[in-house]
């Protein structure tokens, strides 16, 4: 598998190190809601097919990237630094986390 | 001005090595520059940073990733966003670097004994390296003077495209002596110089 860093060009997934779902949102600090912060840490997806993932080009430039990979066939479909905004098809599938924007 | 050790110590042995059956396909050696300086900007700021480079070392370092600038003597590279390293035989550099960048502007960082410069260079360098990192180091996808960052097997390198036939690999100095040492066994094969 290759991953296309914005940067850096196209390189093998060996430099990347995986960060973990990117779809998931983090509650609002202040909550309390014990069932929010369950799922924000705990509950994950298992889709098969199209999935956002944070990944770090931890091998080279050391930027945070939003990868949206199908986990069936490992096809890359886009990357981008996890600090910019999506793109209007992708963010209005899911709204983007507010975290991801200290990311990088 | 005092000498400074290099960290390859007896790793560093100068002369003809590995295959001598043809003239050697690579030529290695350490440039010991006297500043290795790394440059930070904050999102925005990229511009006055770039300009405050040009106006301290002469170095018009393009805004695009990878992008660096090769002059005798110095050096300037790109090579992560926001992040550009600058190489100049000179000493303090740094110093000069930090009242030119103001922390509004970005932040400096004077890695000059942090880091180690190798320079790999004759018609074998593309085909040396390869053996190592997993990078298209033809001309075509590597042009002269461009940036990039990688590493082998966890020794984190910053290469620089110094000549056609000539890349500058940056290392950490810990890590240095490892990396020159792997690095011989790599070009064995066509043979080496180490001048």
């Amino acid at each position: 598998m290759r991953i296309s860093c914005p940067y850096c060009g196209q390189r093998d997934v060996v430099e990347f190190t995986y960060q973990g779902d990117a779809t998931v949102e983090r509650p609002d600090p202040a909550s309390i809601d014990q069932n929010a912060w369950n799922a924000f840490v705990y509950d994950r997806a298992n889709p098969a097919g199209r999935h956002r993932e944070l990944w770090q080009h931890s091998g080279g430039c050391r930027a945070h990237l939003v990868v949206e990979r199908d986990t069936v066939n490992h096809v890359i479909h886009s990357v981008a630094f996890a600090g910019e905004k999506q793109s209007p098809k992708t963010a209005s599938k899911r709204k983007s986390p507010s975290r991801r924007k200290a990311a990088s | 001005m005092v000498e400074r050790e290099s960290p390859l110590g007896t790793a560093y042995k100068p002369g003809r090595h590995g295959n001598v059956a043809d003239a050697a396909g690579v030529t290695l050696s350490e440039t010991r520059p006297g500043s290795i300086v790394e440059i930070v900007a904050w999102p925005g700021t990229e511009k006055a940073a770039l300009a405050a480079i040009k106006s301290v070392t002469g170095l018009a370092l393009p805004d695009k990733p990878r992008a660096g600038v090769v002059k005798s003597g110095k050096a300037g590279l790109g090579f992560a966003p926001r992040r550009w390293l600058v190489i100049d035989d000179k000493e303090g550099l740094a110093a000069e670097l930090k009242s030119a960048i103001g922390i509004e502007t970005g932040a400096v960082n004077d890695l000059s004994h942090g880091r180690t410069v190798i320079r790999v260079a004759g018609p074998r360098a593309e085909w040396v390296l390869s053996k190592l990192f997993a990078v298209d180091f033809s001309v075509d996808a590597f042009p002269v003077s461009n940036g990039c960052s990688t590493s082998h097997h966890e020794i984190f390198a910053q290469i620089q495209r110094t000549g056609r036939n000539q890349f500058d690999v940056i290392v950490f100095r810990s890590f240095a002596r490892a990396f020159f040492t792997t690095l011989c066994h790599a070009a064995e094969e066509t043979g080496y110089d180490v001048a």
